[in-house]
Formats: structure tokens, C-alpha cells, sequence
């Protein structure tokens, strides 16, 4: 078997790739739900229905479609330049974190800051801690050589239990009887909802508003440019006159940007205050969203409404029929696997000799 | 200071540390024969989770440990094979075709957990390995016979590199694939054979833990030790030798921290103890950076014909 490319792919095959893996996926998929002893169709209809079917499933599923789509984005980012951001997690952390740290921390202490100064503060903060944290591993690549990868994925170990760490002491909630949750975060400082009597919040403004800046980006400007030179060949950039480096710590500073700010939108927007469950990996699935996408910025949104509604549909489906809710993280994981192999047939035809 | 010196002085210190090796050592030799093929097989933590889960439901379904620790291998081999045809036969991204492997292998595992045991809060246990008492040797003799295997796994792999044909042929691939093909080497067979052998080492790795250092799974219970493996091999500079000695080295500074949060006096939260495990490994990566002498063409795909 060998690989020939492709002089060109076609626009319908790029479309029809994500989707046809999707597909693929599901029906793999169903010999699970014959494994858990549950009727497929009956499965999968409530398994969709729980996700899409509903007004207030579609408010479920978009509540969790925000931090699914700001991972997205930053792991977009930090793919199309090569820099395997894989610590999203630790770095959504961090901007919840500090979220709390700036409008959560200061109550009784007599310091009163409006609300329009203090947003503004906490949404920076939250933007600053998560790419200060991707800032570090982007460096030891780029200067010493060491891989990002085990980096950042290291780098989430550490910052949960930074946070453990934390929530037990200088952020404990006093009222919260010993269960691990960091204090309030101020309620002027909250989200708005967006549908009234559902979770939605506006954090989907901001998800979205986000999602065409990054696309914008891209397109528009001579960063985008440079963070795809870079990805494309780094030596060959840097023979172009690109600055690598600069463009790489740029990188960092907006994916993990993009990565703390999910974490503050979680908390401004649906927990108000920071516990180690709450994000059951969103870091992670958004390497998926961001593959599922094929990069593409505005093609994250789509994924990550995707991704959403599968892990919201899941919960519905596995109270009523009993297949366990791991079922969504497998057909995330593999949807994965499926669109690599998708995507690399829409580039290359595959000869048997 | 002489807290230190006491716990350093006692033998169980010892036996610990060679406890939290072993996996370790199983983990660091799998990922070493992969990139030393010119593979990243970033697939290790899912593979230890699922090695840990199957090897153990093996158990506790009646099969002979040992059995047990066959199928851990076999499951590895499995999702080793998944990876060398993404990375090997397709030619993907070897990080998100391993970071899918680990994905899929841990929610499969976690999937199947729940199906076999839908309604448990206790987890079911099985009878693991039991220490070998018949050894003379202190501190080995604490240890169970899947301690001494990993043990001697080391020499076995550092004379299969070094002193065989094979040894050749896989280090061949790692460095100079099209050489390697020149010489009539398949570059694609012995990364594949390499993957799956390394992967095979992963997933009895993860069932070390479920049927000689604990006896039930659970979930979490990888918690980042296939990601201290592949930065253990990079420290390591790829020789298994090595490799032993990193882990034990990583072990020692882990049952250390395991001790200090225990010895009551502790002044810092117990979170701070269990981040040193990986603030050291992130350490060691970067001492090493500078000398790193990678395979040549770890993490390049090979298209024949391509350049």
C-alpha cells in the first residue's frame, strides 16, 4: 500500500470528510451500545434528542459548546504554527484562578472597585495567567529544544494541584463545609443569560466574537501570516524573514490567552466559583474540536457545538437506557482518529499494489 | 536533616521506591523502543489505563495472573498497532494520532469498566502477585516476580539494540530510514514491529499497577505516569541502562515526597509534595535539553521515495 497526493482536493471532500468520519464513528460506536445491552436506534435517538432536540436541549448544549469552543480556538492557534499546545486544561485553570484572585478575593477587605473597571481587570487577568503558563514550555521549544507536548501536559498536573492546593487554603470558601471550592466570584461580575430560565450566558457572545477574531487574524493580518509560515517550515520562515520566535511566544501568548479565558467565562458565566470538577477535561477536547474543525477557526464552532451536544446528549441518554456516558468520550476520541484518516484522503489517494 | 537520613536508612523506603519504579521501568523501555524506531508513541497513558484495566478484568474473570498480564500485553499491542498504521502506514502526526490512541484507550476503558460493574461504590478486588519471599535479597524479596521481570527486561532490550541484527535495524530506522531501506531494511515493518513490541511494555506497565501495587482499578489511576515515561526516555538519552536509572531516580524523589507529606511535621499543603514528581521530570528535560541526542528521524514520517 503506498500514498500518492493529490494534485487537488476537492471543496465538497473537505466538507464531506469531518462528516463522513463522524458517521463512520457512530456506527463503530454501536457495538458498544450492543456491548451495554441497549437497543441502538433507541440509543442513539435519545442520544441526539438529549443534545439537539430541544429548546432547552440546544440551551444545554451551547452552554457547554463555550469553553468547548475557546479551547478549540486555542488549540487552533497553537497547531497551525506546529506548537502542540496540549495543556489547555491546566491553562483554563489558571484563568478561572485568576478570575476568582481579581473579582472574587477582595470582599470585607473595604477596597470597592466599580464593576466596568473590575470586569475588564478579571477578564485580563484570567488572559494573562493562561498564556503566561503556555509561555514557558513555548520557550524551552523554541530555545532549548525540549518538546512542548510532555511540557504542557505536565504543566496541567501541576497547576491542578496548584489549585488543590488553593481551594484548601488562601481561596477556601469558609462556607462551603470543607468540600474543595475556592470563594464566590463577586456577583456584579457575572454573565448574563442569554435565554432567560436556561444556563446560556453571554459567554457565547464572547465565544463567538472570538472565534472571528482568530479567523480574522488569519486572514487579515501579517501575524496570521507568520504563525503559518512558521507551522508550515520554521526554517524555511526564518530564511523568509519571518521572526521565528517572536511569532512563536506571540503564539503562546494567544492560545493560552484563549485558554484562560475559558476558564474565566466558565466562572463568571456558569459556576461562579472555581472546583477541581469543573471542567471534565475541556482542555483536551479541544485538541478534538480543533482537528475535527481542520483548523479552522469558524469550523470550530461548529465542532465544538458537536462535541457539546454529544457529551450533553449522553447524560440524557445514559439516565434513561443505562449505557454509560462514556460512550460521548469515545466517540469524541475516535471521531478523532476518523477525521485524521478522512482528512489524509482528501490529500493523498491510496494505491494497492 | 535526620528525618531524612531516617527515612532514607529504613528498608521500606527502599521497597517503595522500587515499587514506583517498576512501572516506570515497563513504561520507559516501551516508549524507548518506539522512538528509538523513530516513533513517538504519545498513546502511553491510554495504553497503560487500558493495559491496567483489561490485564485486571482478565483476573477477576478466573484467568492465572500471569494470563492477566498477557492480556494487558496483547491489549497494548492492540492500540499499538492502531498507531503504527496512523503514523507508519499513513504517514499522520504522530502527537494527535498517539493523543487520539490515548483518548480512545482510556474512554474504552473507562466504558467497559462501567458496563462490567454498572452499580459499584466499592471497587472489586482480585488476589494480586504476592511478594517473592523466597529471594534472599532484601528489598527484592518485598517485591513481586513482575518487579524482577522489569528489572531484567533492561539488559534483555539494551543486548537486543546493541547486539543483534534486529537491534540494528529498528535503531536503523530511527536514525536514517532511507538508508535503512537501501540496505534492504522495511522501514515500515520494523517501525511497526517496534510499536507494537513498545506497546505491549505499556500496557503491562499499566497492569503492574492493578495486579502487584493495588488490586481493584480505578480511574485516574495512571494520573500521568505514561507522560513521565516519555520524559524519562529523553533524560534517559535513549539507552535502557539509562532508563532503569531514571526511573529509579524518579522513584526515589516520588516515595521521598510520599514520605515527607506523611511525617505529620509537614509544612507545606500535601498538593505542593505531590506536584515534585512532575516539576522534576520538566527539570530533567530541560538539564538534558542542551545534550539531547534525539534519533535522527524520530517524529519524521517516512513516504518512500519522498523527501
Amino acid at each position: 500500500m503506498r500514498l500518492e497526493r493529490r494534485h487537488r482536493s476537492s471543496a465538497a471532500a473537505l466538507v464531506l470528510a469531518p462528516i463522513g468520519a463522524v458517521a463512520f464513528t457512530m456506527a463503530v460506536s454501536a457495538l458498544l451500545v450492543l456491548w451495554a445491552g441497549a437497543p441502538v436506534g433507541r440509543t442513539y435517538a435519545l442520544l441526539l434528542s438529549g443534545g439537539f432536540g430541544s429548546v432547552f436541549a440546544w440551551s444545554e448544549t451551547l452552554t457547554r459548546a463555550i469553553p468547548l469552543i475557546l479551547t478549540g480556538l486555542a488549540a487552533t492557534v497553537a497547531f497551525k504554527a506546529r506548537l502542540f499546545n496540549i495543556g489547555a486544561e491546566g491553562q483554563l485553570y489558571a484563568g478561572a484562578i485568576a478570575a476568582i484572585a481579581v473579582g472574587g478575593l477582595h470582599g470585607g477587605t473595604g477596597i470597592e472597585l466599580s464593576p466596568w473597571l473590575l470586569f475588564p481587570l478579571m477578564m485580563l487577568a484570567a488572559a494573562a495567567a493562561g498564556a503566561l503558563l503556555l509561555l514557558g514550555p513555548a520557550l524551552m521549544k523554541n530555545k532549548l529544544g525540549v518538546d512542548e507536548v510532555v511540557t504542557t501536559l505536565l504543566f496541567n498536573f501541576i497547576v491542578l494541584l496548584g489549585v488543590g492546593a488553593l481551594l484548601d487554603g488562601w481561596m477556601k470558601d469558609p462556607s462551603a463545609m470543607g468540600w474543595p471550592q475556592s470563594v464566590a466570584l463577586q456577583s456584579d461580575l457575572e454573565l448574563g443569560k442569554l435565554i432567560a430560565q436556561t444556563r446560556v450566558h453571554t459567554g457565547l457572545l464572547w465565544a463567538l466574537s472570538l472565534a472571528v477574531m482568530v479567523w480574522a487574524i488569519f486572514k487579515y493580518t501579517v501575524l496570521g501570516f507568520d504563525i503559518r509560515a512558521v507551522g508550515g517550515n520554521a526554517r524555511a520562515a526564518a530564511f523568509a524573514g519571518v521572526p521565528v520566535t517572536r511569532t512563536v511566544v506571540l503564539t503562546a501568548l494567544l492560545s493560552g490567552a484563549l485558554a484562560g479565558l475559558a476558564g474565566a467565562i466558565e466562572v463568571a458565566g456558569r459556576t461562579s466559583y472555581v472546583t477541581l470538577d469543573m471542567s471534565p477535561g475541556y482542555g483536551y477536547s479541544g485538541i478534538v474540536i480543533a482537528m475535527l474543525a481542520g483548523l479552522h477557526p469558524l469550523g470550530v464552532i461548529a465542532a465544538g457545538v458537536f462535541v457539546a451536544g454529544v457529551l450533553v446528549g449522553a447524560d440524557t441518554m445514559s439516565r434513561a437506557v443505562g449505557v454509560p456516558t462514556y460512550i460521548a468520550d469515545v466517540i469524541v476520541a475516535a471521531s478523532l482518529i476518523a477525521v485524521l484518516v478522512a482528512t489524509l484522503l482528501t490529500q493523498y489517494r491510496v494505491r494497492f499494489k | 536533616m535526620t528525618d531524612l537520613l531516617d527515612i532514607v536508612a529504613n528498608p521500606a523506603f527502599w521497597v517503595a521506591v522500587l515499587r514506583i519504579a517498576t512501572p516506570l521501568i515497563f513504561g520507559t523501555l516501551g516508549v524507548l523502543l518506539c522512538e528509538r524506531a523513530g516513533v513517538l508513541n504519545l498513546g502511553i497513558e491510554g495504553i497503560m489505563v487500558a493495559g491496567a484495566f483489561t490485564g485486571w478484568l482478565a483476573v477477576f474473570a478466573g484467568a492465572p495472573l500471569w494470563i492477566g498480564v498477557g492480556v494487558a500485553a496483547l491489549t497494548g499491542m492492540a492500540f499499538g498497532l492502531l498507531h503504527a498504521w496512523l503514523t507508519v502506514g499513513l504517514a499522520l502526526s504522530q502527537h494527535v494520532s498517539g493523543l487520539g490512541i490515548t483518548l480512545l484507550a482510556t474512554a474504552l476503558s473507562y466504558f467497559g469498566y462501567r458496563v462490567s460493574f454498572p452499580k459499584v461504590n466499592t471497587p472489586p478486588t482480585v488476589t494480586p502477585f504476592a511478594p517473592m519471599d523466597w529471594l534472599p535479597i532484601p528489598v527484592l524479596n518485598a517485591q513481586t516476580s513482575l518487579t524482577l521481570f522489569a528489572l531484567l527486561l533492561v539488559p534483555l532490550i539494551g543486548w537486543l539494540l546493541y547486539r543483534t541484527p534486529l537491534g540494528l535495524a529498528l535503531r536503523m530506522v530511527g536514525e536514517n530510514p532511507a538508508a535503512a531501506e537501501g540496505q534492504g531494511v522495511s522501514v515500515g515493518k520494523t517501525r511497526t514491529g517496534a510499536i507494537v513490541a513498545g506497546s505491549a511494555l505499556m500496557g503491562v506497565a499499566g497492569s503492574f499497577l492493578t495486579l502487584s501495587a493495588f488490586n481493584a482499578f480505578f480511574f485516574n489511576m495512571i494520573n500521568g505516569r505514561g507522560w513521565i515515561c516519555v520524559a524519562l526516555v529523553v533524560f534517559a538519552s535513549w539507552r535502557p541502562g539509562k532508563a532503569l536509572l531514571g526511573a529509579l531516580l524518579f522513584a526515589f524523589f516520588d516515595a521521598l515526597q510520599l514520605r515527607l507529606q506523611q511525617s505529620g511535621d509537614a509544612l507545606l499543603p500535601y498538593q505542593l509534595y505531590l506536584m515534585l514528581p512532575y516539576l522534576l521530570s520538566i527539570l530533567a528535560l530541560v538539564l538534558v535539553a542542551r545534550k539531547a541526542s534525539y534519533p535522527q528521524a524520530l517524529m519524521k514520517p517516512y513516504r518512500k521515495g519522498e523527501r
